[in-house]
Formats: C-alpha cells, sequence, structure tokens
C-alpha cells in the first residue's frame, strides 16, 4: 500500500487547566490518503477540532501539549518539528477552514489582501500579482463581481459568501489535504448544500484530500469514502463509507446514524430522531474502561474494567468494542 | 475612509462645542465672586464710576444676553480682556498654550511610544517574568496620583541629586543648543511625570486589549497561513487590539488635561494650567472662561483626531 497522506498515530492533545488535565484527544489514530475525502463525526466536545488544529500545531501551548503520538505527515512527523518548518507546511500544503465564517476573517482588511497574502508569501509573488491571483480565486468559488468584491471588508459578505472567501483563501496555494472543521454547521441549511457543492468541485480541480469535520451523518454519506467516528477523545470505529453505514458496529456509530433525520420515514409519524441519551463524559477524569459504557445498552462487566482496543472486523473495518 | 465620515464628524463638533460653552457661561455666571469685587471694596473707587464700568462690561445684563455677547465677540476673535493682568486674553493664552501643548504633547508621544510595545510584548507573553514586571510598574505607575510622582521626583532629582531644575522657566537667556538643552532639561520632570501616569495606563489598555483579540478565530486562520508569529502579531493582532485603545485614549483626554494642570501647579511651568489657576484665584472671570474653553475645545479636537483614527483602524465603522 502506498504510504498515506496523513497518518495520525497514537495522537494525545491534552490540555493543563486549573482543574486538572482534559484529555481531549487521547490516543487517535487517523489515515487519509492522497484525494480521498475523510469524515470525522462525533458530537460536540469528542475532540475533532482539537485533533484537526493538533495537524496543524494551531494549538496554544500552553496550555496545550502533545502527550504521546505521531503526527505524519508524507511519512514526516510533524510534532517535532519547529514554527518555521511548520510554516512551510501550512497553508502550501495543508490548509484548513473553521466552522464559523462571521469571525474566520480579519475585521480590518480587504478580502482579497488576505488571500493575497497567503499568495505573496507562498508563490514568492508581488502583491500586485498576488492581488490578481485573489480576484482568480474569487472567481473560482463563484463569488459574483470578483474584480470589484476583491476589494470589500468581510462585513460586507453574507455568512455563506464568507466561507466561500475561507475557501478560496485555503485553495489558493493548491494544499494537499484541506482540513474542513465543519464548514458548514453555522450556515443556513440552503447555503450548506451550496458549499458542500463548491468543495466537491474543487476536489475534483485540484484533486486534494480532504479531512471533513461534521457531526451531520447525512453529510458523511453523501461525500466521504471512509469514516473516523471520535467518541470522548477516541476513535470508536473507523470504515469505508458504505461498510460504516451498512454495518455499523459500535453502539456509538449506530446511535448516531439512527439520529439522522429521514425524509422517508413519512412526516405523519412525526419522525422521532433517536437521540442517543445521555451526555459526552467529562475529559477531566475519564471513565477508566469503555468510554461510551455510561450511555451504551449493551454495556457489560467487562466494559468497565478496560478500554477495549481498535479490532480489524473486516478489511478496512476497525471497532474499539468488546462486542 | 470615506470623506463624508470625517465631514460628519466634524460637523458633530460644532454643536458640542456650542454647548460646552453654555454649560461653563452659566457655571461661571453661577460662581460667587466677579472681577469687580475689588472695586467695590476700594473706597477710592466712586460708586458712579463703578456702575458705569459695570454697564460697559454689561455685568449686570442677564445670563444670556451675555453669553450671546461673549459668543459673538468670541466668534469675531475678540476674547475680551484680563482685568488682572491687563492685557488681551488671547495674547495671554496664545503666550501660554504652546508650552502646555509640548508638554502633553511629548509626554503624550512618549507614553505611546513605550507603552504600546511593552503592552503587545507583555500579552503576548502571558505571566512571564517580563509581563509581571510590566504589569506591576504600570500597576504602580497608575495608582500614584501626579501631584505625588511630581513631588517624589522633585525630592530625588532636584534636591537629592540636584541633577534637574524644579523650576520651569520660559524666559532663559541665550541661543542654540545651551539654550534648547536648558529647555529639554526643565521639561524633563514635568513631562515624565504625565508620561508615567498616561503610559502606565496605556499598557494595562493595550495588554488587555491584544489578550482580547489574540483568542479569536480570525488569528488563528492568520497562523494557518504560516506567515509566522511576528507578523501574525503586528499584522493581525495589534491594528485590531488598537481600535478600542484608541476610545479609551480619547475618552482620557480630561484627565490628561487635569493632571497638566497640576503638573503646571508643581513645577511652575507656565501653561494655561497655571494661566487657569491665577486667574480662578485672582476672579478673572474672561481668562477662566477663555482657559477652559481652549481646553474642551483641545478635548474635542483629540476626540475628532480618535474618531478619524478609529475610522481608519476599523473599516466596518466608516461604513455606517
Ligand atoms: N484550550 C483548551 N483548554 C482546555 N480544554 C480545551 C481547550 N480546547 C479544547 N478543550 C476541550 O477539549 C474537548 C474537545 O473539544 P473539541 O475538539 O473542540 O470538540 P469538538 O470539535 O469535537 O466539538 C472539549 O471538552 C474542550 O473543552
Ligand atoms: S465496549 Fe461495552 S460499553 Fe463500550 S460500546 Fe461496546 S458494549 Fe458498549
Ligand atoms: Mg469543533
Amino acid at each position: 500500500m502506498a504510504e498515506p497522506l496523513l497518518d495520525i498515530r497514537g495522537l494525545k492533545t491534552w490540555f493543563k487547566t486549573d482543574d486538572g488535565m482534559v484529555r481531549a484527544v487521547d490516543g487517535v489514530d487517523l489515515r487519509i490518503d492522497r484525494g480521498e475525502t475523510v469524515g470525522v463525526v462525533g458530537e460536540s466536545g469528542c475532540g475533532k477540532t482539537v485533533t484537526a488544529r493538533s495537524v496543524l500545531k494551531l494549538i496554544d501551548m500552553p496550555p496545550g501539549r502533545f502527550e504521546a503520538g505521531e503526527i505524519r505527515w508524507q511519512g514526516r512527523d510533524l510534532i517535532p518539528l519547529d514554527e518555521a518548518e511548520m510554516n512551510k507546511i501550512r497553508a502550501r500544503e495543508i490548509a484548513i477552514i473553521f466552522q464559523e465564517p462571521m469571525t474566520s476573517l480579519n475585521p480590518v482588511y480587504t478580502v482579497g489582501d488576505q488571500i493575497a497574502e497567503v499568495i505573496a508569501l507562498h508563490q514568492k509573488l508581488s502583491t500586485k500579482q498576488a492581488m490578481a491571483g485573489a480576484v482568480e480565486m474569487l472567481k473560482l468559488v463563484n463569488i459574483p463581481n470578483p474584480e470589484r468584491r476583491v476589494t470589500d471588508y468581510p462585513h460586507q459578505f453574507s455568512g455563506g459568501m464568507r466561507q466561500r472567501v475561507m475557501i478560496a483563501m485555503a485553495l489558493s496555494c493548491q494544499p494537499k489535504l484541506l482540513i474542513a472543521d465543519e464548514p458548514t454547521t453555522a450556515l443556513d441549511v440552503t447555503i450548506q448544500a451550496q458549499i458542500l457543492e463548491l468543495m466537491h468541485e474543487m476536489k475534483d480541480r485540484f484533486g486534494m484530500a480532504i479531512m471533513l469535520i461534521t457531526h451531520a451523518m447525512g453529510v458523511v454519506a453523501e461525500t466521504c469514502q471512509r469514516v473516523t467516528v471520535m467518541y470522548a477523545g477516541k476513535v470508536v470505529e473507523e470504515a469505508p463509507v458504505e461498510a460504516l453505514f451498512g454495518d455499523p458496529r459500535h453502539p456509538y456509530t449506530q446511535g448516531l446514524i439512527r439520529s439522522i433525520p429521514r425524509v422517508d420515514r413519512g412526516a405523519e409519524k412525526k419522525q422521532r430522531l433517536e437521540a442517543i441519551p445521555g451526555t459526552v463524559p467529562s475529559l477531566l477524569n475519564p471513565p477508566q474502561g469503555c468510554r461510551f459504557a455510561s450511555r451504551c445498552k449493551y454495556v457489560m462487566d467487562v466494559c468497565t474494567q478496560a478500554m477495549p482496543p481498535l479490532k480489524e472486523v473486516a478489511p478496512g473495518h476497525r471497532v474499539a468494542c468488546v462486542l | 475612509m470615506s470623506r463624508q465620515y470625517i465631514i460628519r464628524r466634524l460637523l458633530i463638533t460644532i454643536p458640542s462645542l456650542l454647548g460646552i460653552s453654555i454649560v461653563l457661561f452659566a457655571i461661571l455666571a453661577l460662581a460667587p465672586g466677579d472681577p469687580f469685587e475689588e472695586l467695590a471694596t476700594n473706597p477710592a473707587v466712586p460708586p458712579e464710576v463703578r456702575a458705569a464700568l459695570r454697564a460697559k462690561f454689561g455685568l449686570d445684563d442677564p445670563v444670556w444676553t451675555r453669553y450671546l455677547h461673549w459668543l459673538g465677540a468670541m466668534i469675531q476673535g475678540d476674547w475680551g480682556f484680563s482685568f488682572a493682568s491687563r492685557m488681551d486674553v488671547d495674547t495671554l493664552i496664545l503666550q501660554r498654550l504652546p508650552t502646555t501643548l509640548i508638554v502633553i504633547g511629548s509626554s503624550q508621544v512618549i507614553a505611546i511610544l513605550v507603552a504600546l510595545p511593552v503592552g503587545v510584548l507583555a500579552a503576548t507573553r502571558p505571566y512571564s517574568l517580563f509581563d509581571q514586571i510590566a504589569n506591576t510598574l504600570a500597576f504602580v505607575g497608575f495608582s500614584l496620583p501626579t501631584f505625588f510622582t511630581g513631588l517624589l521626583f522633585i525630592l530625588v532629582f532636584s534636591i537629592q541629586l540636584d541633577w534637574l531644575p524644579f523650576v520651569y522657566r520660559a524666559d532663559i537667556a541665550g541661543s542654540g543648543w545651551p539654550w534648547l538643552w536648558a529647555h529639554i532639561k526643565q521639561s524633563i520632570m514635568p513631562v515624565m511625570v504625565l508620561g508615567l501616569f498616561q503610559g502606565a495606563s496605556l499598557v494595562r489598555f493595550v495588554r488587555s486589549s491584544v489578550l482580547d483579540v489574540i483568542k479569536l478565530d480570525y488569528v488563528t486562520t492568520a497562523r494557518s497561513k504560516g506567515i509566522g508569529e511576528r507578523k501574525v502579531i503586528t499584522k493581525h493582532v495589534v491594528r485590531n487590539a488598537l481600535i478600542p485603545v484608541v476610545t479609551l485614549v480619547a475618552l482620557q483626554m480630561p484627565i490628561v488635561f487635569g493632571g497638566a494642570i497640576v503638573t503646571e501647579q508643581i513645577f511652575r511651568v507656565p501653561g494655561i494650567g497655571s494661566l487657569l489657576i491665577s486667574a480662578m484665584l485672582a476672579n478673572d472671570t474672561p481668562v477662566v472662561m477663555a482657559v477652559t474653553f481652549v481646553i474642551a475645545c483641545l478635548v474635542v479636537i483629540f476626540n475628532l483626531i480618535a474618531d478619524i483614527l478609529y475610522g481608519w483602524l476599523d473599516p466596518r465603522i466608516s461604513f455606517r
């Protein structure tokens, strides 16, 4: 098998707080191959964002700290790299877009300035040439009137349009991996579809891999080749998308899938979403055994003794459950 | 920034200055004592003369007539006559104003030049040794009133060390470098006293504002671009952090002038602050009115500059 583009192994990103150590990411394995779209799902507070930001080393340290693990980028571990070396990878090889388009852009610079800044830096161009590149990128992400809009400020754009600007900025150096951290969660439903559509258009054009973080299982089913399910700082299941939806093994994954709103169930039956009862346990002092035990209907004695490791149940399909 | 924004700001200053002048005038009219009090107790002045003089200067007219009279004269450049100094008020003020502006101006410039980098540096290394030292010094500088630091400076630098003169003289003879040096030497303490106070509060403003901005999403976006931490701070953090600081500095201007008046008294700097105090003691109402109004104008001008700076720093403002 070819070397993966990104290979996270046993990553632990912890935060030292006044109350103790928050084990936000506590032994995560994640692999992304070239040109592949991998979904990362899980409820809020499961450590998805911390995992994503760890890859680009955008975690504030302190309070954050890499406790263990490796983040292998094309075979090279990023954790020991210094800032100068990371800055050659940021934007040029790995780009990221965030959940909140309303606050992700600097309000005091024009969108053109902000896109041109990346282009000028990584492609060693003059500001003027970079500005032409910025117009080009705005056109590519379907912003009407790009020549005029390039001198507008973020507050003159709607949320959806700002997310387009973020995508334009992220793709302006043609990275090999785009990390999209819940890129549509803050947007209206109709706009969400347009942004996802745009991301796929861009993927076809540039051929980059995407790490798509979301808690919408429906989006995953439509767009990803492989899925990693996270729960309370750990990976609980990992599978090709068909296998995950066709044969979900982990009770948490099963719960997530049952909670997808479905159109075909008929409105008169008052489509009951089976939300998983309970909440994600505190990552401050996570339970010793399976972290899902407090919410699992199949829980047994063995579950609470030790955390079940990820086991391969079918090719490429791994589950961390005693069942 | 749009031209309309600046014009709008400029136009707003007119009603505010009018309002301020009305309030000032009313307060001074209510205050006891007027320039002719001395005349009244002087037996050599016959009552008819006194009455004639009062009528001439309109002192017994209703307040609003006197105000309109003052305003009309003011607009035509007639600032009145100082009974105590026996000269025109505008000449008097023009003699004193440059000194005050130089002392306040240089203390502000020094405060900004020191406080800005110190505040930013402290915020980017929170709880480091540098931050703790900067914080402590800022707290001390901010808590000590100017009259206290002024006296302390005089005690240390003039009396103990005998490095600096503690009486400011406007009429130093000579020319060239020695003359300039003598002026600089006597300005050091008043400028430092004011600058310390201003700089200390500025360090605190800048530090807390940078700490607020540094955790915002667009700063993470900037970091994700690979532009380097230094540029992230100077380009993406500082400009945004300065937006609230500019407002706070503008709001502090009246306090700065208050501090300047006290400082001028301590070091006997012949500026408008000491002019104001002596005019008050002499019941020289036209001078008191003119000086307070000039100070009000300066505060309004500084606020105008702050507004324009604010609009330049934050494009969202000038678009509104
Ligand atoms: N800077 C931080 N300090 C302390 N705890 C943090 C910090 N950042 C994230 N966390 C904790 O890490 C956990 C995972 O957060 P996050 O990765 O944002 O979850 P998700 O993106 O899956 O919703 C949360 O419990 C959160 O409180
Ligand atoms: S290990 Fe036990 S508690 Fe955890 S998910 Fe499996 S069955 Fe449930
Ligand atoms: Mg998140």
